[in-house]
């Protein structure tokens, strides 16, 4: 799919979506956005990934500081997911102009959702995702698993740019 | 921690070791590598959360690829949960540990 990239204008980070882009990350926020809302389990890889136990080996004393830490990082994450569906063009494509602290909770919220995928696609420190992708499109090239690694490359790419026209 | 280098970064004032209780001991927090993060995006975390300058970030960064974790932070134990906290919000992965 076509990979827009992200420059710097001054005190902002400009990009210009085409359609089938911002459809996917409209598509991405909403799934974290109910992952941490009305989906929220606890039993789910996803949350896990997303929410770690802070003491790895004593499960009374990090589920204390879930107790007190929870709410509010599921707060901040869903405000961040909520940042990009706030400023993606309403109609089909367009630009996205985002200020300094617009950025910063894009980055943390594709950085979300890529987590998100990266569990439900079993992304490993081994896996070459060129492979995969390829093998995924030798087997059904009109499967879920394609569509979900090359969204899942795009975030990459996206929030390599962003953090570039971050940091320029 | 064993063998793992200790980040390069302002020293935190702690009171003379045998003057501290075994509880006041010093603790750490640690982050984990994961095959998702960015390379650039933890490092760039690291000097956002820590002030660590691009080099040590990117050293401290390359320390948890490399040996699969890295202690990023010590001091007082309630300040480690809040850096493991900060780190969770930009989606590392970290843990607290005593020393």
């Amino acid at each position: 799919m076509f990979v827009s990239m992200f420059r710097r204008h001054g005190e902002h980070c400009v990009a210009t979506f085409a359609p089938d882009e911002v459809r996917v990350l409209r598509k991405v926020a909403s799934e974290v956005v109910g992952l941490l809302s009305e989906g929220f389990d606890h039993e789910d890889p996803v949350v896990e990934r997303l929410f770690p136990d802070i003491y790895p080996d004593d499960p009374h004393n990090s589920a204390e500081f879930r107790r007190y830490t929870e709410g509010d990082l599921k707060t901040s994450k869903i405000d961040q997911a909520g940042a990009i569906l706030a400023l993606l063009p309403p109609d089909g494509d367009g630009e996205v102009r985002l200020d300094w602290d617009t950025a910063e909770a894009w980055l943390r919220a594709i950085n979300d959702a890529r987590l998100a995928m990266g569990v439900r696609l079993e992304i490993k420190a081994e896996t070459d995702l060129g492979e995969e992708l390829d093998e995924a499109v030798l087997r059904d090239p009109t499967s879920s698993r394609v569509f979900q690694l090359s969204v899942y490359a795009y975030l990459g790419y996206l929030q390599e740019s962003l953090l570039n026209a971050l940091t320029d | 921690m064993g063998g793992m280098a200790a980040p390069q970064v302002a020293p935190v004032e702690t009171p003379d070791i045998d003057e501290v209780p075994v509880a006041d001991r010093a603790w750490v927090t640690i982050v984990w590598d994961d095959p998702v993060n960015l390379m650039s995006y933890v490092t760039w975390v690291f000097q956002k959360l820590f002030g660590y300058s691009k080099d040590q970030a990117e050293k401290l960064m390359l320390d948890v690829h490399h040996k699969g974790k890295a202690v990023v932070s010590s001091g007082a134990r309630e300040r480690m949960e809040h850096d493991a906290s900060q780190l969770h919000a930009y989606g590392l992965w970290a843990t607290v540990d005593q020393a």
